[in-house]
């Protein structure tokens, strides 16, 4: 095992140095400096990414697994060595438990398939959360109508964190898997994952966890964490487009039935039936798409050198720096935990007066990007009351010039709108 | 563009629209209910009309979005309460025309909704001003399918009837 996260001492983040990473951080947008606040939608990527898809293609390319030939043996390896690498990251023993798929929601869309269809039916219930991404909540209520399984869904308190105090009304003998967030995408709660697991474990049920705003914002550990799948999409970790990331406990993966059919994932086929290949490669069918791996591994690499206890912190700190700066805001309500302990880097706000849509066209025209929207959890705008929100989400390259620059280009909506 | 496009944007009848907006109040027995989402984005809009002879003698219109989205609602029922639902459609074409590029034809009298103009230049707006024309449309094809005809599904706005 590479051993460089161990080594990764606790370090703040050279900011300034980050940025010069980060060729798209040079750009003007309206003609301002782009302050670049929506990496909960997806992350840039450092110039070692995006050199290493472009070395990929300039050096290495072949299709994997299937080719004698001395570029489709470097291609294999490339892929396999990332395998290993996101493995590492999220701290599973093994390599061979990693499935990449396009994205979280496919990932999502995998275990109901493969696992929901073949072992659930009427009288079994799964359990979410009113928080979840419209990704991890679709999928389930398709497996519902499919199977005839039934959906329950955990409430948050007022403060956007899940409700733990009655955790046994909804998880029963009758619950078969939990299905939740790591993090809200839409409010930042840090979700107490390994106190829901424990109630599923009670009663004998499986957790997955959508790690989408989990694994690019701190350290990862599925043992620790106690679930049996954990997803997340390396695009909003600095990593390309295109490539989504699957972990399921090593036995689960073996008795799940395939998700999609075709080549690479067979082991024999005959015109009448066919047989499946070794995990993970059953739930791979098709070219995969080798070149987004190899920039995914230099993703890791890149986050791996900061050390993720570091990203952690920073933007622990960065967003209880916005949390002070928007309360000075009297206009400005922010949604979820007030403890920076229990938030990720992202802060959802609304103004009194001013619609989260109006707000983001006008901090754009101030080069400052942020997500005004209902963030793909329309259930959660329904239960905290609005139809949207704004929500400025953080990462390694920001700092509290760029809380300055949304505070201020906050202020310019205000006087544009007359208030 | 500079932020002097915000002013082209938000100019100050489109801020009077959406702070008292025309249309608020209910209306008794309309024969027409509709409501428009923009999936994309959240933004509702429920809309009643009640139309009597050809005519629309009254509407409400309830939206919840943005000052564009509302400020455009508002205009619409601004200028079309008391029209025949043929001069309607024909706004609804021209207006969606307007949005899409083209000027306003000479010699027409567009009111205040020529400075919605200002929207064209931030292109992922343009739904928000067209939302209300929309569901507009789908009502009266609802009323009368035959002088809509074939209404023209936008990808980015849906319409859902709530009582026909």
């Amino acid at each position: 095992m590479n051993p460089v996260d161990t080594q990764t001492k606790t370090a703040p983040l050279d900011v300034e140095q980050i940025r010069q990473d980060f060729p798209i951080l040079r750009r003007k947008v309206h003609g301002k400096r782009l302050v670049y606040l929506d990496n909960a939608a997806t992350s840039q990527k450092p110039q070692s990414v995006i050199d290493a898809i472009s070395h990929y293609y300039s050096h290495s390319n072949a299709n994997v697994h299937r080719g004698v030939h001395c570029l489709a043996e470097e291609a294999t390896e490339a892929y396999e060595t990332v395998r290993r690498k996101v493995c590492q990251f999220i701290n599973g023993d093994d390599p061979n438990s990693i499935v990449f798929t396009r994205n979280t929601t496919e990932s999502v869309n995998l275990v109901a398939h493969a696992w929901g269809r073949k072992f659930l039916g009427k009288g079994d219930e799964v359990v979410l959360t009113v928080t979840e991404h419209h990704s991890n909540l679709v999928p389930w209520q398709l497996l519902a109508e499919d199977t005839g399984c039934k959906l329950r869904f955990i409430d948050i308190d007022d403060e956007g964190r899940l409700r733990t105090d009655h955790l046994d009304e909804y998880i029963t003998e009758k619950t078969k898997l939990v299905c939740m967030g790591h993090v809200s995408n839409a409010l930042g709660t840090i979700h107490s994952v390994r106190t829901i697991a424990c109630a599923a474990r009670a009663v004998g049920a499986l957790v997955f966890v959508d790690g989408a705003q989990g694994a690019p914002h701190g350290p990862v550990n599925v043992e620790t964490l106690d679930c049996d799948f954990y997803a997340y999409s390396p695009h909003k970790a600095l990593g390309p487009l295109g490539i989504g990331v699957l972990w399921a406990r090593r036995d689960l993966l073996e008795e799940m039935n395939p998700f999609l059919g075709g080549g690479e994932m067979i082991r024999n086929v005959s015109l009448e039936r066919s047989t499946w290949a070794g995990v993970p490669y059953k739930f791979e069918a098709g070219t995969p798409s080798v070149a987004d791996a190899v920039g995914l591994g230099a993703s890791i690499d890149y986050l791996m050198e900061l050390g993720m206890e570091n990203v952690r912190t920073h933007e622990k700190q960065i967003v209880s720096y916005a949390m002070e700066r928007l309360a000075e805001l009297p206009f400005i309500r922010f949604f979820g935990p007030r403890d920076p302990a229990d938030r990720c880097g992202l802060v959802s706000f609304i103004d009194a007066d001013i619609h989260p849509h109006d707000l983001g066209t006008v901090v754009d025209q101030h080069g400052v990007a942020i997500r005004a929207g209902h963030h793909c959890a329309k259930p959660l705008m329904h239960r905290l009351g609005v139809v949207a929100t704004a929500r400025a989400s953080f990462y390694i390259y920001n700092d509290r010039s760029d809380v300055n620059k949304l505070i201020d280009s906050l202020l310019e909506a205000r006087k544009v709108f007359g208030l | 563009m500079s932020t002097s496009g915000l002013d082209e944007l938000y100019r100050e009848v489109i801020l009077d629209h959406y702070r008292s907006p025309h249309g608020a109040a209910p209306i008794d027995d309309p024969n027409v209910e509709v409501e428009g989402h923009n999936p994309l984005c959240g933004d509702e809009l429920i809309m009643h009309l009640d139309i009597v002879d050809g005519q629309i003698r009254s509407m409400h219109i309830e939206p919840r979005g943005c000052s564009i989205s509302v400020a455009s609602a508002s205009m619409l029922a601004q200028q079309l309460e008391g029209a025949s639902l043929e001069d309607a459609l024909e706004l609804k074409k021209t207006f969606q025309a307007i949005m899409q590029g083209a000027e306003w034809p000479e010699g027409s009298d567009p009111g205040d909704l020529e400075a919605l103009d200002g929207v064209k230049n931030f292109p992922v707006r343009i739904k928000c001003a067209l939302l209300a024309w929309m569901t507009l449309e789908q009502a009266l094809a609802e009323y009368d399918h035959d002088l809509v005809g074939e209404v023209v599904i936008d990808r980015d706005i849906e319409v859902v009837t709530r009582k026909s």
